[in-house]
């Protein structure tokens, strides 16, 4: 199993980022970055897809040339007439892997080789086999998993393909309601883009100014960073396969170097951890979710009981 | 708001707490040998100290449910992991599951502070019991049964005025 | 329209019958069900019982097993879905595609309810749900408006049930972590959102404080109506503003809505609400039935009571109101 190389992946932009600086991320990415899988595509919410539209095949073709598998994502919530109109187009005219974030997409994908998002329940393998049975051969599971399941699912699933969500702001919840657009005095409807101001989030803090969440449009994340990084060597020993990076607003390419590194072993997961601090300055890292704790806690390697070990 | 009457908040006041404390006792352990599902419901709640306030006295009541203790304090309250503060007929409105205590709390007519699963769990299990004061009362009283039932069932409609009945 | 009404204990679930319910949903006392509190649920024997008394009165009983497995305990699912099928269950509500597969294979008699914790909004969800498991009715999440749900009926071959009455998720339903990114607990794993054994009250200064885990989520005035520290219906500030950034200490009431539902093909409205007390149930459940029968504006009168028992003692039309958004 150890010769299997850990692929690396990242996933789709949760935040809105205006067309140009979207589209340099992805260029930066196909020239500087040593990351394998790319996902992209508008996630979170159907209203802001005419910013990245124009420059999904510019920068397609841009990380094929540099030798990235990619997988175009589906709406991570579909109510909306035309939201189920561009999940049908999508999914029929795609010549890419779609990556499933919703029922929806479940239902049309079935058939055809496909991936299941981190925004789709998969808790355990009963319910990664009967995905699997409709065509899913890559699953990246939810980050609210303890490593406990993941291992269970690793051992049931040998020879399937799991991915951990192993750094970035987490994807906590969803609503119909635009509470970004609400907080800035608007309504989802006419909500004038206004979440693009926040290409990181907008930050919620507690009455007592604790931070807690950051708003991203209809999507709420947590304010602290997942980060796996000193976590990840006993689990790719039980079998796991990728980890996902979730794009933040910050140095990408570092931050894919230093997961690399820890991948390969050619550094310590303490040191990345330490190096990954100037990569991302100023936020709070987690880890609490792995751990069987509340996802906000950071758990030093070396206290948990839950990852090491059998 | 239903609160105790003047003449029978007086009688709490100065009656022995000995007095107090042996007439709820009476009542606690007939309650309990009378719902052994309230026992079951409880789980690992049964060792919890649960204290009962009824803001319209100054006696706190204290009860141990898995070593069918209770007792009774004057003045500040003791030492207890959950505790509830609400007027007495409230509080046994409650006790019988007569009213529903998240919209009494959301009014902010009770107020609960400590263990809060506990306070839960030992709502969730009263809730379940059926429980009868008046009824329990009277089944305690003996020969008077009928007689002390019939008062209590009249006490009880006046505290709890529209409250009680409306859900009856 | 169908009355689909809660129940945490057996007495509540007398209670609901009294009061006229079309249907009971409960669910036993792990977790495997979505209102995994202490002290409440059903025993299998419990159950048992409560079907009887059901059956005897004309009544359907719904388990809820609408939690998601944890991997490695998935015994406990399978075997809470054996017992709810041996026991009598009417349906069995659920919301994770593994146990869907396991109760569609092994009971393809069983009628098979997908939870609102599935997060089934659109037609191709609800098509997806009714080919893989032979769904035979879906629960909404609360995410759609009337108008959306008008549409989406008119497209599926497949029941559809949706809440009229009760708390609001104001995040879709099952795709919520923000109680275990608090607490550890999840609502999805271990059927508890923003458990007690996290919540604190303390006073400050007149003011009542709230707490779930290390996060302050309320802060109440003297006087001011208070709510449980529900992560989505707390206080908090955003860019400096303190505020509901998510929805107010609200619950969800759409009985103004009944006949616009009934138009858009919904077969059964459902009461939220097994956490609740029987007194709540009783009320709630004969006032809704009234409601169901009365005229628009005998239905109002009707209503503006219950208004008392909510949360916030207010209520919102929620998602099924465009506005809202």
């Amino acid at each position: 199993m150890k010769t299997r190389r850990t692929a690396l992946s990242l996933g789709p932009i949760y935040y809105l980022w205006d067309g140009p600086k979207w589209r340099d991320f992805y260029f930066r990415i196909a020239d500087e970055a040593d990351i394998d899988h790319v996902t992209l595509g508008e996630t979170v919410c159907s209203k802001r897809q005419h910013f990245s539209e124009p420059h999904i095949a510019d920068v397609i073709e841009r990380l094929e040339a540099a030798g990235k598998q990619v997988t175009l994502s589906t709406l991570a919530m579909v109510t909306l007439e035309r939201e189920s109109r561009h999940v049908r187009d999508l999914i029929r005219d795609a010549h890419h892997k779609v990556e499933a974030n919703d029922l929806s997409a479940l239902g049309l994908l079935k058939g055809r080789p496909h991936s299941i998002g981190p925004l789709v329940n998969v808790y355990n393998a009963a319910t990664a086999r009967t995905l699997a049975a409709r065509g899913a051969d890559v699953v990246c599971l939810p980050p609210e998993l303890p490593a406990t399941s993941i291992r269970q699912m690793l051992q049931a699933m040998p020879d399937f393909a799991f991915e951990l969500f192993a750094f970035g702001r987490m994807p906590l919840a969803i609503s119909a309601r635009c509470a970004h657009a609400r907080s800035k005095g608007l309504t989802k409807d006419n909500c004038q883009f206004i979440c693009g101001e926040d290409p990181d989030g907008l930050p919620l803090r507690t009455l007592d100014r604790q931070s807690f969440l950051v708003l991203n449009g209809v999507q709420t994340m947590s304010n602290s960073c997942v980060v796996l990084l000193d976590d990840l060597a006993v689990l790719m020993e039980a079998g796991l396969t990728r980890v996902r990076l979730s794009p933040q607003d910050c140095d990408m390419v570092r931050v894919a170097a230093l997961y690399r590194a820890t991948l390969d072993g050619r550094i310590e997961g303490k040191e990345a951890v330490r190096e990954l601090e100037k990569a991302y300055p100023g936020i709070r890292f987690s880890n609490g979710f792995l751990h069987q704790q509340e996802g906000a806690a950071w758990v030093a390697r070396g206290r948990s009981a839950t990852t090491a070990g059998g | 708001m239903p609160y105790l009457s003047p003449l029978l908040a007086k009688s709490a006041e100065i009656a022995p707490l000995w007095f107090v404390e042996r007439v709820a006792r009476t009542i606690f352990t007939g309650v309990l040998k009378g719902h052994p599902d309230l026992f079951d419901r409880l789980g690992d709640y049964r060792q919890t100290r649960y204290c009962f306030s009824p803001s319209d006295l100054s006696l706190h009541f204290r009860i141990v449910p898995a070593t069918r203790m209770l007792s009774v304090f004057r003045g500040e309250p003791p030492l207890a992991d959950a505790r509830i503060d609400g007027p007495l007929a409230l509080l046994l409105g409650l006790l019988e599951g007569r009213c529903d205590a998240d919209a009494l709390f959301f009014s902010r007519d009770l107020s609960v502070t400590g263990d809060m699963e506990a306070m839960l769990a030992l709502r969730n299990a009263l809730d379940d019991s059926a429980i009868d004061l008046p009824r329990e009362l009277g089944a305690l009283a003996g020969p008077f049964s009928p007689l002390v039932s019939g008062a209590a069932r009249h006490i009880r409609a006046r505290a709890l005025g529209g409250r009680g009945a409306a859900w009856n | 329209m169908e009355l689909i009404c809660p129940a945490g204990t057996p007495a509540a679930f007398r209670e609901a019958i009294e009061a006229g319910a079309d249907a009971i949903y409960c669910g036993f006392r792990d977790e495997t069900n979505a209102r995994n509190f202490p002290g409440l649920n059903f025993s299998r024997e419990e159950l048992r019982q409560s079907i009887a008394l059901a059956r005897r009165k004309g009544v359907q009983t719904f388990v809820a097993l609408n939690t998601f497995m944890r991997a490695g305990d998935e015994a406990l699912w399978y075997s809470a879905a054996d017992d709810a099928v041996t026991i009598g269950a009417d349906a069995l509500i659920i919301a994770d595609f593994g146990l869907m597969a396991y109760v569609a294979e092994r009971y393809p008699e069983q009628r098979l309810h997908v939870s609102v914790q599935a997060s089934a909004s659109n037609p191709d969800a609800i098509r997806f749900l009714v080919e893989a498991f032979g769904a035979k009715r879906v629960v909404l999440p609360r995410v759609l408006t009337v108008q959306d749900i008008a549409r989406l009926t008119r497209q599926i071959d497949c029941e559809v049930e949706v809440f009229a009455f009760g708390g609001l998720c104001v995040m879709a339903e099952g795709r919520c972590s923000l109680s275990s990114y608090a607490t550890g607990k999840s609502p999805n794993m271990n059927g508890v959102c923003s458990p007690a054994s996290h919540v604190r009250y303390r006073e400050e200064a007149g003011a009542l404080v709230s707490e779930l885990g290390a996060y302050t989520i309320n802060r109440f005035g003297p006087g001011e109506a208070s709510g449980y520290p529900t992560l989505c219906k707390g206080r908090f500030d955003v860019g400096g503003t303190e505020g509901y950034a998510f929805e107010d200490p609200v619950s969800l009431d759409v009985i103004d809505e009944i006949d616009a539902l009934k138009a858009a093909g919904v077969c059964a409205l459902k009461i939220e609400g097994r956490q609740r007390g029987k007194a709540y149930v009783a009320e709630v459940v004969s006032s809704l039935k009234k409601a169901l029968r009365a005229s628009p504006t005998e239905r109002t009168a009707l209503v503006s009571r219950l208004r008392a028992m909510s949360e916030g003692q207010r209520t919102t039309s929620g998602a099924y109101d465009k506005r809202w958004r």
